[in-house]
């Protein structure tokens, strides 16, 4: 089991502001809007730096989206910043109509996903953006593990001509991911060589599922652990190679099963390879208020159950 | 059109018929080929009353952004001419895909403003139906563009007084609508859209008022099937075609239709 260093704690959402300024600094297309949080997905930079590509939209997320399609109709870059339930649930329509049927180069960006968001509870703790948003034609689906592959995400999609999908999170959370890493849309990252059980994790159940690969390790069991940073496109041959190769699967994610990143790696399977699947991801209901870690653990979220499914995957073999 | 497949809308078309004319024969300064798709130097017209449709795609063809015949395709398999309009297939004139109302106008604030951020001195336009100001999503605009003193926007509201189920003073009153444009911080005028000069002068006087601070709104007094006697001063006709014999009758109404596709 390789094993990672921890250049400290940071929040994803961190990781998008700082990507955020960097991208704009290099490409003049780049615009930003945001629906009154700027403090919170972190943006302050960027707009203190670009007040002539900053649109504050105030709380009117649906009038957001649709200033972003008419942005980018207008040859620019829009990155919309808002909490992943106002980026995708209170404005499906708008997106679904104005952006993605009518291929707008637009970039929703979409922070305070999941349980991690913590104390303010269900309201606000979104499990089925992923879900919504992997079914709309066009859409481009992200969602980042810690703060350098959010940054790094962030800049890359500036270059990706097409409405994307990029969601991370509130919470600080271990940086585990190299500092200059490249990011390719739609190129798994192969994170631990195994043979005994695939583990396929997204977010920041990734760092979750390395801990439970560093468990599986001392109890003899190899764990082949891949993180599909884009869950649409899904790197299918990546995920296709891992369970050939281990026989079982389990996925890991902070969202519904669901519409999640279980369920496009079951389809997957079913259709070209079926094999044993255990999804670690919350089972049809809403979250609640409580700390992050807390919260992982009562919706079956931690560590503990990622160690448990890998063992009953393996059982099902 | 709309009888060849006997679906579509002609009711509000009918109405918007000078307002298009108008449109894309004097006021707007665009080039009609090759159609630019991000409407860079030059005027942008989002249509966010989806449904009118076919006063649309006439319109467009007629000025030569694409072949006039292609409008047999309208609502067909296969066509670039959906029953509402669409980017997907490409077709020449159309920037955003409008349908599901209340949409449009945020889209054309979003495109005055990347108009702002090129210094791109260019103007909007927006049009769009008075019932589907009963979206919410219109006043979030308004308030915006009012607020950030977009001033080369235009919007013009086809102030029909009709909407599916009937009468809109009936369904959702727009008492004193100008009044609540002019709350929001807009300039605020007037004229009847079915006098093509009335159109013209108003839209004039619509670029002499902008870019001023403040966003512009033209409340387009329309009748609804304009110069067909059986499809006036009616919402019957909003969403239903004619069948062989209304359609004759209708093209008896109207001698100098074209009938050139």
């Amino acid at each position: 089991m390789i094993q990672f260093e921890v250049a400290g704690q940071k929040d994803t959402r961190s990781g998008f502001g700082d990507g955020l300024l960097e991208v704009a600094k290099r490409n003049d297309k780049v615009v930003g809007l945001c629906a009154d949080l700027t403090g919170s997905l972190k943006m302050n930079g960027f707009k203190n730096e670009f007040p002539q590509r900053f649109f504050q939209a105030g709380i009117a997320e649906a009038n957001m989206i649709g200033m972003a399609a008419g942005l980018a109709t207008g040859g620019l870059i829009p990155y919309t910043g808002t909490f992943a339930n106002f980026s995708t649930g209170r404005v499906y329509d708008q997106i679904r109509q104005s952006v993605a049927y009518s291929h707008k180069n637009v970039k929703i960006c979409a922070s305070h996903a999941g349980l991690t968001l913590g104390e303010d509870g269900a309201t606000h703790q979104i499990l089925e953006d992923i879900g919504l948003m992997k079914m709309l034609p066009n859409m481009t689906v992200i969602n980042t593990c810690d703060y350098n592959q959010t940054k790094a995400a962030t800049i890359a999609i500036a270059d990706h001509d097409g409405p994307v999908y990029l969601r991370f999170g509130r919470p600080k959370w271990p940086i585990f991911t190299d500092e200059n890493q490249t990011f390719e849309i739609g190129k798994a990252w192969h994170v631990n060589e195994g043979s005994d059980v695939s583990i396929i994790a997204t977010g920041h159940m990734v760092w979750k599922s390395i801990e439970a690969a560093q468990i599986l390790a001392e109890k003899g069991i190899s764990v082949d652990l891949i993180n599909i940073h884009t869950i649409k496109p899904l790197d299918d041959e990546a995920i296709l190679k891992s369970a050939l190769k281990t026989r079982c699967v389990v996925t890991a994610e902070e969202h519904q099963m669901n519409g999640g990143l279980g369920d496009s790696v079951a389809q997957l399977l079913g259709r070209k390879l079926p094999t044993p699947i255990e999804m670690v991801a919350v089972n049809d209901s809403f979250g609640e208020s409580g700390k992050p870690l807390e919260l992982l653990e009562k919706y079956g979220l931690s560590t503990d159950s990622i160690v448990e499914a890998a063992q009953k995957a393996i059982g099902r073999k | 059109m709309v009888h060849a497949v006997q679906s579509g809308h002609p009711g509000g078309s009918l109405g918007c018929t000078e307002f298009f004319v108008a449109m894309y024969f004097n006021v707007l300064d665009y080039q009609a080929k090759p159609f630019s798709k991000t409407g860079e130097n030059e005027d942008v017209f989002i249509l966010s009353n989806g449904h009118i449709s076919p006063v649309y795609y006439s319109t467009m063809a007629r000025a030569g952004i694409f072949e006039v015949n292609e409008l047999n395709t309208f609502r067909k398999i296969d066509s670039r001419l959906q029953g509402h309009p669409a980017t997907e297939e490409g077709l020449e004139g159309v920037r955003i895909a409008s349908g599901s109302l209340g949409q449009g106008l945020s889209v054309a604030t979003g495109v005055a403003l990347s108009k702002r951020v090129k210094g791109d001195d260019h103007w909007v336009y927006c049009l769009c139906g008075d019932g589907e100001l009963q979206e919410g999503q219109n006043w979030e605009a308004i308030m915006f563009a009012g607020h950030n003193r977009v001033d080369n926007l235009i919007l013009t509201v086809d102030f029909n007084q009709q909407q599916i189920d009937g009468s809109t003073v009936d369904i959702m009153g727009f008492s004193e609508l100008g009044s609540k444009f002019e709350a929001f911080g807009w300039k605020v005028l007037s004229m009847n859209g079915n006098d093509l000069s009335d159109v013209l002068s108003t839209m004039r006087e619509a670029q002499a008022a902008g870019k001023q601070g403040q966003p512009v709104a033209i409340i387009m007094r329309t009748e609804m099937g304009n110069g067909v006697d059986f499809m006036m001063g009616s919402h019957e006709w909003h969403g239903i075609a004619p069948n062989d014999e209304q359609l004759e009758s209708a093209l008896a109404q109207n001698p100098e239709t074209l009938g050139d596709y």
